[in-house]
């Protein structure tokens, strides 16, 4: 094929970097992703860079808690260094984030165009089944869990793939029934391709723009929800560091401490915006 | 379109059944922690095992979930409440009433009255947000898609993109430590105990704006794109072809058809404050239903918890059949076919 001129299916030489050159291209999605990877980064070099153990308690330090040449952002309530515990805490961010949102966008995509591809009754059953998992929000669907079960992180991912799998399900459904009367469609259905291939390698490279803005807004999404969880005491048990779990440690000190609290909500913030940004500027790009 | 809606009232009902199931599923799927649940951290297992042969729970799943509807609708007794079980469980009511939703095993009495003395509560919490929502949605979002590109939408649209990525809690500590900590104007915890020093007003400010800054700015967002999308339509240059002028091609033309599709995101809105209510709920100590499912689920609690949560799913997919209802209603396009 190469030899005619003609450029390879598109899924296949296009790769990885259109959807870098698309961020680039916007500044909101460059610096939403500077973020994204910026913190990806403090999370997969925490034992490097974190200056203490972050569960190592400081007594001389939990005396005067705030900011000092030891302890750079200072300490909690208990003397635990700040700077720290924020740095491990992005650890559980970015363990807990991609692995559920990995697994709703492989349901729902793998949902979504079996629904859209074959039609019929299958396409009935999955419309139904999203339709009766979309009415629990995750956050309740997640203390359902607890109440059977109990907190865990298995949980966490379980309650995030089933919330978030039917919306990605039906996105993925619309662009393959936008998608599949095209003649690149077509003609690898001539060629007596199996359904699979058309769907894995025709249809889904060419779909993927929108799923990925749905993805940095699901991600976004994903941070606030484990945030949540950690602030209400659902998360993860203590003394794992966990941003949300802190600020809950923080707020009662609000009034005399406040950066105990104030400093880890602004590190869920910079993530949520970075992911936020990057889908808007993914977003515009596509339009 | 009275088979319209007949059809779609038929997919609420079968909808709500089947989530209904679910919850039964997932909360009582294994039927020995459900007698371990009911007696507490305590019990001996010759307690359990007797508790799990008066409820016959060794019955199937399927079986036990026609029981417990049935005990919801009325058709059959709670036998949970049963003397001879000893759980010194009592319902004034009698074992079999419409809408018995059993016993809270935490509050030992039952959820029927827990939920009247709460649910007024989170009523108003929720009515006063949406109160606000929908008008500072609908003014930010329509002057920022009549405006789009320039500084005014660029300066509405800067600020919901920050506001909506930040978690209720995050928006919480803020505006406790501003208000609360700082100025000292508001109370930092919302109790509603009678003779409180702040008064019950002052005590509902925080709670709401929290519930109003998470939700409207997502609310802007579509509004304004909804707006901007319909000024580029092919009708509206025709109307300003014709001369009229930019009020009244905003005004009669645009709104019209660019608040259609917002009106669906307003009403599944009302879903999403169902979250943020019990967030917002437990860091005020709000005495609503969405702390107390909170405090259930911790406890586990499991009545409460299937009480709440099958509250929270009718709300969710009633809000879907009066939104696809209303949608039919406003646009004539799908009205006739």
């Amino acid at each position: 094929m190469a030899e005619l001129g003609l450029s390879e299916p598109r899924g296949l030489a296009l790769g990885r970097l259109p959807l870098l050159g698309a961020i680039l291209r916007s500044r909101a999605a460059t610096f939403g992703f500077v973020i994204v990877v910026a913190w990806a980064a403090v999370a997969a070099l925490a034992p490097w860079l974190a200056p203490y153990d972050p569960t190592m308690i400081d007594f001389a330090a939990a005396a005067n808690p705030t900011p000092s040449a030891a302890h750079l952002l200072g300490t909690d309530s208990v003397g635990r260094d700040l700077l720290s515990r924020i740095i491990w805490g992005a650890r559980t961010t970015y363990a807990v984030v991609p692995l559920s949102i990995g697994s709703a966008f492989l349901l729902g995509i793998a949902a979504g165009m079996l629904a859209g591809y074959y039609g019929g009754w299958l396409d009935h059953l999955v419309s139904r089944l999203g339709d009766v998992m979309l009415a629990f929000p995750a956050l309740v669907l997640y203390i359902i869990l607890i109440t059977a079960v109990g907190p865990s992180m298995l949980n966490i991912v379980i309650a995030v793939t089933l919330a978030y799998a039917p919306g990605v399900s039906r996105l993925a459904r619309s662009q393959v029934l936008a998608l599949k009367h095209q003649d690149y469609v077509k003609a690898a259905e001539a060629r007596g391709e199996p359904g699979l291939y058309v769907m894995v390698m025709e249809i889904l490279p060419n779909a993927r723009g929108p799923l990925i803005v749905d993805l940095c807004l699901r991600a976004g999404y994903t941070v606030i929800l484990i945030g949540t969880l950690g602030f209400l005491g659902l998360g993860l048990p203590p003394p794992t560091p966990d941003w949300g779990g802190m600020v809950v440690e923080g707020a009662p000190l609000l009034p005399v401490y406040w950066h105990m609290a104030v400093l880890p909500c602004l590190a869920i913030t910079s993530v949520v915006i970075g992911c936020n940004l990057m889908a808007d500027g993914l977003r515009e790009a596509q339009a | 379109m009275i088979s319209f809606i007949a059809r779609r009232l038929a997919q609420f009902l079968v909808t709500l059944l089947a989530a209904s199931f679910l919850l039964f599923a997932v909360t009582e799927f294994s039927p020995g922690n459900v007698a371990s649940k009911i007696l507490g951290p305590y019990a001996v297992q010759s307690q359990v095992d007797l508790l799990y042969d008066k409820l016959d729970l060794g019955a199937p799943l399927l079986e036990r979930y026609g029981r417990w509807l049935g005990t919801l609708l009325g058709l059959s007794d709670n036998t949970l409440g049963d003397p001879a079980i000893g759980l010194g469980l009592d319902d004034p009511r009698g074992p079999r009433y419409f809408g018995n939703l059993g016993y809270s095993l935490m509050l030992k009495e039952p959820v029927v009255d827990v939920l009247a003395q709460r649910i007024g509560h989170t009523v108003a919490l929720a009515v006063w947000a949406i109160g606000f929502i929908v008008p500072i949605a609908l003014i930010l979002g329509v002057m920022s898609g009549i405006n789009a590109g320039r500084p005014l939408d660029r300066g509405i649209s800067g600020l919901t993109v920050t506001l909506t990525s930040l978690p209720e809690f995050v928006t919480a500590v803020a505006l406790l430590l501003l208000f609360s900590a700082t100025l000292g104007w508001l109370p930092g915890t919302s109790a509603l105990i009678q003779g409180d020093q702040w008064s019950r007003a002052s005590q509902m400010v925080l709670p709401v704006s929290v519930l109003v800054i998470a939700s409207a700015s997502y609310v802007t967002r579509i509004v304004r794109a909804s707006v901007a999308d319909t000024l580029r339509r092919p009708f509206v240059r025709t109307a300003r072809l014709k001369g009229l002028s930019p009020q009244r091609i905003v005004l009669q033309h645009v709104l019209r058809n660019a608040l259609i599709a917002p009106l669906t995101v307003i009403l599944l809105q009302v879903n999403w404050i169902l979250t943020g209510v019990v967030v917002v709920e437990a860091i005020f100590a709000y005495p609503g239903i969405g702390s107390l499912l909170l405090k259930a689920a911790l406890f586990g609690d499991i009545y409460v918890v299937q009480a709440l949560t099958l509250l929270a799913l009718t709300v969710a997919v009633g809000t879907q059949f009066v939104g696809d209802v209303a949608y039919m209603l406003l646009d004539p396009k799908i009205r006739l076919r």
